[in-house]
């Protein structure tokens, strides 16, 4: 194996860099959450469709958009994949800690993109809170 | 395919160059300041490659320090005049009684865009209050005009510092035309006994295809480095026009006609004598025109090809080799990644590819505009990179920005 810049990041980071999942915007969103600033080098937008089963709010579906590197994009990617069917009470658990250690870890100058991620999360459940 | 197109970061070490090397890593291991025939081969080798040098820059033996790079050569060339300026000319008695020349602070002109060598030099004397300091601001283009560094220049402005290629956008700065604008008020200067004005340019990153010629130049002082032309990194001089004032700032042995302590490296010497005596045998037009063929059919095409696209600094005044684009709506880093993915080696001006997390101080001085710096990568080339390379760097390069500009929300939004 040569090494090279994707050597500085997990397999799992490369693969959702590549591979992003549930990329792009929701039609009729019921909140979004837009966090970073292209000045800094990052934003993240991210959108979420909330459902209900069982008498429990849940997210239905969840997409993202991000200007960033490497990092921010697989973070804000793996972030859906982690909140999609979840019930709204059970994403508190969803730490930028978690974020990271579903990535398979970050390094540490790049820890700052879960915190984006986890900002993201957070910021679209208050806007659907506030719509509802 | 594997394509490098990093040579501003740093070269291959050529191949003559390596065999010119060997001796003195194994047979020919004298110190040069030892008296037996060990060490006077490896001496005869040190001033051998000072020869090479001194004839390349149209200079004189003893105008050349050998140090151990660019780095060292711009810290010496400041640090070292300003400290000997700080203790001689200034405290000169006929100038202390004429309220004319009252000691004030010695004064560096400098710019925003200089390599960090000379910027964080700069800052340190000012912090220290050994140095007042005025940093000029590029144009657009990426260019310092001469009438700025004119306007700048006071009573006490002792050293002017201006690169010669700029390391990230590929500028090439009037060096010419400052250093005999400074001449002139020299002259002016020497009818009042006034001090006079020194030139610096730290010329890194302009030996394999600008004119080096130190008299052509109008310099008193320019930095090089062996590791961009094709010597191994940890070599780099200092030409030191004969009678400008100088300072050590390495201390111990007395090599380098006393300006600089430390055994020589000899090894990287005769290396960085050899590339610059490769450069200096070689046509610089015609291998400037080659690759600038090459380079300007890769802007031409990447700006064609790929849509929302600039191209950072000057067109016109432009390093052969240097290729630097913004490319709007995305981050520099994941370019970098993308290319790397696909063996294309490129550097950015993003901070995310730094541990500083500051984006990149040349295109900020020069934009002033943190988005730009963030999606903006720099592509140099070198001798041998190939047409084939260039067009297979170009497909590559056309499907990431897609791939990443799909992702970005700002590709809708910023392009209505």
């Amino acid at each position: 194996m040569s090494q090279n810049i994707s050597s500085l990041y997990s397999k799992k980071v490369m693969e959702h860099f590549l591979h992003p999942k549930n990329m792009g915007t929701i039609k009729n969103p019921s909140g979004r959450g837009r966090v970073g600033n292209p000045v800094c080098g990052d934003l993240m937008e991210l959108q979420i469709k909330v459902g209900k089963r069982k008498n429990k709010e849940y997210i239905q579906d969840a997409k993202f958009q991000t200007f960033g590197c490497g990092a921010a994009i697989a973070t804000s990617s793996i972030l859906t994949e982690m909140i999609i069917g979840k019930n709204l009470d059970e994403l508190s658990k969803i730490s930028n800690q978690a974020i990271t250690k579903s990535l398979g870890g970050l390094p540490l100058q790049k820890r700052h993109c879960s915190v984006l991620a986890n900002q993201a999360l957070k910021k679209a459940i208050e806007d659907y809170q506030k719509h509802k | 395919m594997k394509v490098y197109l990093d040579y501003g970061a740093t070269s291959p070490v050529k191949k003559e160059v390596k065999a010119a090397i060997m001796p003195f890593l194994e047979v020919e291991f004298g110190n040069p300041s030892s008296i037996h025939s060990w060490g006077q081969r490896a001496r005869q080798a040190v001033e051998k490659a000072r020869e090479q040098v001194a004839q390349f820059l149209g200079a004189k033996e003893p105008e050349i320090i050998f140090t151990s790079g660019g780095t060292e050569a711009d810290n010496l060339a400041i640090r070292g005049l300003i400290a000997q300026i700080s203790k001689s000319e200034f405290l000169n008695p006929k100038q202390i009684q004429n309220p004319k020349f009252k000691i004030q602070k010695p004064h560096i002109i400098t710019t925003q865009i200089e390599h960090h060598a000379v910027l964080r030099t700069c800052e340190y004397l000012e912090k220290n209050h050994l140095a007042e300091v005025t940093y000029l601001a590029s144009n657009r283009d990426g260019l310092i005009q001469v009438e700025q560094v004119k306007k700048a220049i006071k009573k006490n402005t002792i050293l002017v510092s201006i690169m010669y290629v700029n390391n990230e956008i590929g500028t090439i700065e009037p060096i010419r035309e400052i250093g005999k604008m400074i001449e002139k008020i020299n002259s002016e200067r020497l009818t009042v006994n006034g001090q006079r004005l020194y030139f610096h340019t730290d010329a890194v990153q302009a030996a394999e295809y600008q004119n080096m010629n130190v008299d052509f130049l109008h310099v008193d002082l320019l930095s090089i480095s062996g590791h961009k032309i094709g010597a191994p990194k940890g070599i780099g001089a200092l030409y030191l026009r004969k009678g400008t004032p100088m300072d050590k700032i390495i201390f111990g042995g007395e090599q380098e006609n006393n300006w600089r302590a430390g055994t020589e490296n000899v090894a990287s010497i005769v290396a960085l004598g050899k590339a610059i005596e490769i450069i200096r045998n070689q046509k610089s037009e015609i291998r400037s025109q080659k690759i600038q063929k090459l380079r300007d059919y890769f802007i031409k095409k990447v700006l064609k090809e790929i849509p929302d696209v600039e191209l950072n600094g000057s067109k016109e005044f432009r390093s052969p080799n240097n290729a630097n684009f913004y490319f709007k709506y995305v981050e520099g880093e994941s370019i970098l990644l993308g290319l790397d993915l696909v063996g294309i080696a490129a550097s950015s001006g993003s901070a995310c590819t730094s541990l500083s997390l500051e984006p990149s101080h040349v295109l900020m001085a020069t934009f002033g505009d943190a988005e730009r710096s963030h999606g903006s990568v720099r592509f140099t080339l070198g001798e041998e990179t190939t047409k084939k390379e260039i067009d297979y760097t170009i497909s590559n390069l056309k499907k990431i920005i897609k791939r990443l500009r799909d992702i970005s929300p700002l590709t809708k939004e910023r392009s209505k």
